[in-house]
């Protein structure tokens, strides 16, 4: 099997990475001086640094690796997981949803659901999310060191211990603060180090427009083949990716997911708050350059006779991760090589930094605050953050050792965020919204909404039911069963918390004020000429996401 | 305190200068194993844009503090 080998001048590159994150971690330990500094970065970051950080959260290398392949695998329809699936979901965080968080000086997600509801919805939210993170972050370091090992030949204990501590060393020091700084220096890594790959693979095909003539002609569409799931690639409905995709899924992540709300959080003012989403879309808009063109690119270079490149195989399975990592060594002298790795490397750990930022004060004010020491000062909590910190690397290390026993664990990934942010999106939106919604009915809805989404995985995961009778139609791929149980576990959880809510206590409303539509006043912003309004930046995301949409049509 | 986009530049600025210096060395020197499409040199032309943006972000906040 072919390995990547690194120069000098790549590991120069890479001691550099190295050295930066771990010197900006000690920097920043002097400004990391209140429990404000460490959890929420101070509450000091402009709308850009939030919005880039913001977005950065969510670009991990997992996913960088994952929708390539799966560009190789489903074509174009992976885009939508960038356009359709996170555009209206990120505007309306920020036009909407970001005024009751913001307003209400919460640390966390969970935090409003205490003030809005009660504490056992809180608590609830609260140990789910802290679970689903260490799993996510466990898995993120097995990925990596799987990637690491595959490509690069390195040791797999090294990998994982080597970038833990890293990671460690520096969100104990300075918390989010140095989460949100390596953050961005990631984001510039991932564009400069990865960006290059699908230049020169143009250069080679001869365009975007070879791209979209070579590929089969399913591949190349976004919406023109969803009227019916056996003639697209991912085997979907438009339905599925409307329901699913773009408004359960996207809206339950987007809008409820604390690791990428809280960079929001992070903001200076409202205005920066709501300015951090709507900034982070348009970047976002534009990550399908890489993942999706390179992948078209990939699949274009395998069909062609001659050409040297096919994907990586595992035990006779295709192994469509293989496709990116695939293109650097095509592609990239030394030097670059150092560059894209690094790139990799910076996603992956930056991804495990923002999992265990977010962790630490979930654990610190949702769990530890709320159940073990309700009167903890602001200097004890910053000391549990820290150790929180350290708990939650050496947990996350425990789950990738597990993952590597089970490496099936990898296909729970997807299923995770459906089981915890699909029926909570329903909590919320409910929630902030409609006055009357009980706190009873938002514990049981949403214990309803997260039992019922476990329960469709695991009934087919172990064949109790056939996928089509959850899809609805008659062939259905992994990907568009995940959509539809994220649909249905937010439609229970909806329908669940209003009906209890009809007959259970209401919380008086002025102990709602500030939290819900309708009781919160609405002169919350400065006045400031429209052009510097969300408003104006959020309409120009929507006819930018208008006009791909129409193009890819 | 600086300002992230000082460290992006510190750190850009940085890459930069080593990608083109490797990348003029590959232009001297011909590696001996060749990747697809060496011959326009990416190295090149792809450091000098990274020094470039680099000195940009640098240059721009090198007097800039924040709070």
């Amino acid at each position: 099997m072919a390995t990547f080998s690194l120069s000098v001048v790549d590991w120069l590159i890479l001691a550099i990475y190295f050295g930066f994150i771990l010197g900006l971690g000690y920097y920043l330990k002097k400004f990391t001086k209140s429990h404000e500094d460490y959890f929420l970065a101070g509450r000091k970051n402009s709308a850009w640094v939030a919005g880039i950080a913001f977005l950065s959260a969510n670009l991990g290398a997992l996913e960088l690796l994952g929708m390539t392949g799966n560009t190789f695998k489903y074509g174009m329809y992976v885009a939508h997981f960038y356009w359709i699936g996170a555009i209206p979901a990120m505007l309306f965080l920020g036009l909407y949803m970001m005024p009751f968080y913001y307003s209400s000086k919460i640390h966390s997600v969970p935090g409003y659901l205490k003030l809005r509801f009660d504490e056992r919805t809180r608590v609830l939210n609260g140990i789910a999310f802290g679970v689903m993170t260490l799993l996510v972050s466990g898995i993120n370091l097995y990925a990596m060191a799987l990637v690491l090992r595959t490509f690069l030949g390195w040791d797999w204990n090294v990998s994982m211990w080597v970038s833990a501590a890293t990671v460690a060393f520096y969100v104990t020091l300075s918390g989010l603060l140095s989460a949100i700084f390596t953050e961005i220096i990631q984001f510039f890594l991932i564009w400069f180090g990865l960006f290059l790959v699908t230049i020169l693979g143009l250069v080679e095909v001869g365009g975007v427009g070879q791209v979209l003539a070579n590929i089969p002609a399913s591949f190349g569409t976004l919406w023109s083949t969803s009227g019916d799931a056996s003639r697209n690639g991912m085997e979907i409905t438009w339905a599925g990716i409307v329901l699913g995709l773009g408004f359960v899924l996207s809206f339950g992540y987007w809008t409820t997911d604390f690791l990428v709300v809280q960079r929001a959080f992070s903001a200076r003012n409202l205005r920066a708050a709501r300015m951090t989403p709507i900034i982070a879309s348009f970047p976002k808009m534009a990550v399908p350059a890489i993942v999706v063109l390179t992948g078209l690119i990939a699949l274009i270079l395998a069909k062609t006779p001659g050409s040297g490149f096919a994907l990586m195989r595992d035990g006779g399975q295709v192994n469509y991760d293989s496709t990116l990592p695939l293109l650097i060594m095509r592609y990239y002298p030394h030097g670059l090589v150092g560059l894209g790795v690094s790139a990799l490397l910076a996603g992956f750990m930056a991804g495990q930094a923002g999992n265990i930022s977010a962790f630490n004060t979930v654990w610190t004010y949702d769990v530890y605050r709320a159940i073990i020491n309700k009167k903890a000062g602001d200097d004890h909590l910053m000391w549990v953050g820290r150790i929180a910190t350290v708990v939650g690397v050496v947990l996350s290390v425990v789950t990738a050792y597990w993952a590597k026993g089970f490496p099936s664990i990898m296909d729970y990934m997807q299923a995770i965020f459906s089981w915890v942010n699909a029926p909570l999106f329903a909590t919320m939106l409910l929630g902030m919204f409609v006055v009357w919604i009980t706190p009873a009915g938002a514990f049981w809805g949403l214990l309803a909404g997260m039992v019922t989404s476990v329960t469709m995985f695991l009934a087919v995961k172990f064949q109790w039911i056939d996928p089509a009778q959850i899809t609805l139609s008659s062939t259905a791929s992994d990907m568009a069963v995940n959509f539809w149980r994220a649909w249905w576990a937010w439609l229970v959880c909806f329908v669940m918390t209003i009906v209890i809510s009809l007959f259970t206590k209401k919380k008086p409303k002025e102990e709602l004020v500030g939290l819900v539509k309708g009781l919160t006043q609405e002169t919350l912003l400065e006045p400031v000429p429209f052009v510097k309004k969300p408003e104006f930046y959020a309409i120009i995301s929507v006819i930018v996401l208008v006009i791909l949409n129409v193009y890819f049509w | 305190m600086k300002p992230i986009w000082y460290f992006v530049g510190l750190f850009l600025t940085a890459v930069g200068v080593i990608v083109l210096a490797s990348g003029m060395y590959d232009l001297v020197v011909p590696p001996a194993e060749k990747t697809v499409l060496s011959e326009i040199h990416p190295g090149v032309w792809w450091g000098a844009v990274i020094l470039v943006s680099g000195l940009i972000f640098y240059f721009a906040n090198r007097k800039k503090t924040v709070e």
